[in-house]
């Protein structure tokens, strides 16, 4: 299924923004390897901006703002990059190589 | 390509985290270490317990009742603190909700090997939430709720006989309610609700160890600990409000990290006149909770089930129907659990 022209990296999913998901903790996503321009951002290597982009549309049917604002996350849902703070990782812009793993986390969740 | 980043801390390992408090990238035995050891911190600094106190930790099964048990366990143990410590879990009887947070609960007793008491809304006030929920329906609900669990939370403290409940509220938490009673103008709230500990009639403490911890460190150090937790949301009517303050506060911290911590400390620099007067506390005729008025509030919402009359109690503008309607017979006293007093000196019997 993985060529040159896609790349595969597995999601995961805690803190309550499973449900936005079917309720599936995790899977294995295949996404174009290069990311189309949108807005000011030409194409690229696909980037977490883009994967962010795609999920949107691609996974999610309704509620898409309880998981996006604007281009990125809704402001409390972390992200982490092969067990790392996105924060280390350039954010948005950190391209995604093949079989990272990206976790979504969200805080608004219960006490 | 940039030499590999090391942590803040150590000057070796790969930092995993950014902290954001500070700022500083840090890696994972340092962030372990650096959390708790502030929690530490601001249980010394605060002195909130003593050698010997027997404290329940507020545990809901959501993912700050459970990095707290986790927390207060590893810091009694490594600074020999000398707590018993006991898990309190509140059942309000919402099915899918309660039900499943509770196994949370029951799985972490296992782990930390705490004793583990349940009480639930059924058993104190022959009401669940699910059935106050159905004749109320789902406005206003959350109001019966917080009333009767800070009362539960309380009555089942005194039942396990202890001296102090710790909850796990944090920063985020506290800079929301800050946010919440400058909006509301709600001056002796606002003065209370920074607060670390307070103290009720009935002498038992409560306490926020994560008061300056950040909810963002609270989740990630559940994360990295593996920590096993519930994170449904209530299925009843959230608290619309308070979601307010947090989408608000959440949008200030992606501009700048450091305003939870700011907004605390500006709820904690108001100062509360001498001239506000706070209403003097008494008993309840009826079951004997502390209270303002005659009867406490959660006797009063109580009533108002009972006589079938709930959706007049939330509001004051509907209240003297309320008042007016003769209490049912054989109206239920909310039981009364009592602490067993200190060993007072020797008096003969």
């Amino acid at each position: 299924m993985e060529d040159e022209k896609t790349i595969t990296v597995k999601l995961v999913f805690g803190g309550g923004v499973e449900v936005l998901f079917s309720n599936k903790r995790n899977q294995s996503i295949t996404i174009p390897a290069q990311a189309p321009a949108s807005g000011s951002h030409p194409s690229r290597p696909a980037d977490l901006r883009y994967l962010i982009l795609w999920m949107s549309e691609s996974l999610l049917t309704d509620r898409k703002e309880l998981f996006v604002d604007g281009e990125t996350v809704r402001p409390g849902i972390l992200v982490l990059v092969n067990d790392t703070d996105w924060e280390l990782e350039g954010e948005l812009d950190y391209e995604l190589q093949k079989g990272d793993e990206v976790v979504f986390i969200s805080t608004l969740h219960g006490g | 390509m940039a030499p590999p980043r090391t942590c803040a801390l150590c000057q070796t390992a790969r930092p995993i985290v950014r902290r954001p408090k500070t700022g500083q990238q840090v890696c994972k035995e340092c962030f372990f270490h650096v959390f708790e050891t502030e929690v530490h911190n601001t249980i010394m600094s605060a002195k909130l317990f003593k050698p010997g106190d027997r404290v329940a930790i507020g545990a809901s099964g959501g993912k700050d009742s459970t990095v707290l048990a986790h927390v207060m366990k590893v810091l009694n143990d490594r600074y020999d603190y000398g707590l018993e410590m006991y898990l309190l879990s509140i059942d309000e009887g919402i099915t899918g909700y309660r039900d499943d947070s509770l196994e949370s609960v029951k799985r972490n007793q296992q782990e930390y090997g705490l004793p583990l008491k349940i009480l639930s809304y059924d058993e104190l006030y022959g009401w669940t939430m699910d059935a106050i929920v159905e004749q109320i329906g789902r406005k206003n609900n959350c109001t019966f709720c917080g009333v009767f669990r800070r009362q539960a939370l309380d009555r089942g403290a005194a039942a396990l006989n202890v001296d102090h409940i710790v909850t796990g509220h944090n920063a985020d938490d506290i800079a929301e309610t800050v946010l919440m009673n400058i909006m509301r103008g709600d001056i002796a709230r606002l003065g209370r609700c920074t607060l670390i500990c307070t103290q009720g009639e009935d002498s038992i403490k409560r306490s926020k160890p994560f008061k300056y911890a950040y909810e963002k460190e609270i989740v990630m150090y559940a994360y990295f600990k593996k920590l096993d937790y519930f994170s449904t949301e209530c299925i009843y009517s959230p608290d619309a409000y308070r979601g307010h303050a947090r989408v608000f506060l959440k949008d200030l911290e992606a501009a700048r990290p450091s305003a939870i911590i700011d907004i605390i400390h500006s709820g904690e620099a108001f100062q509360i006149g001498e001239a506000v007067e706070l209403k003097a506390q008494q008993t309840c005729k009826r079951c004997g909770y502390m209270s303002s008025n005659d009867l406490c509030k959660a006797c009063t919402l109580l009533e108002s089930l009972e006589k079938g009359m709930a959706k007049l109690a939330t509001g004051d503008r509907n209240r003297r129907r309320l008042d007016e309607e003769p209490a049912p017979e054989n109206m239920r006293t909310i039981p009364m659990f009592h602490r067993a007093t200190p060993a007072e000196p020797a008096a003969a019997p």
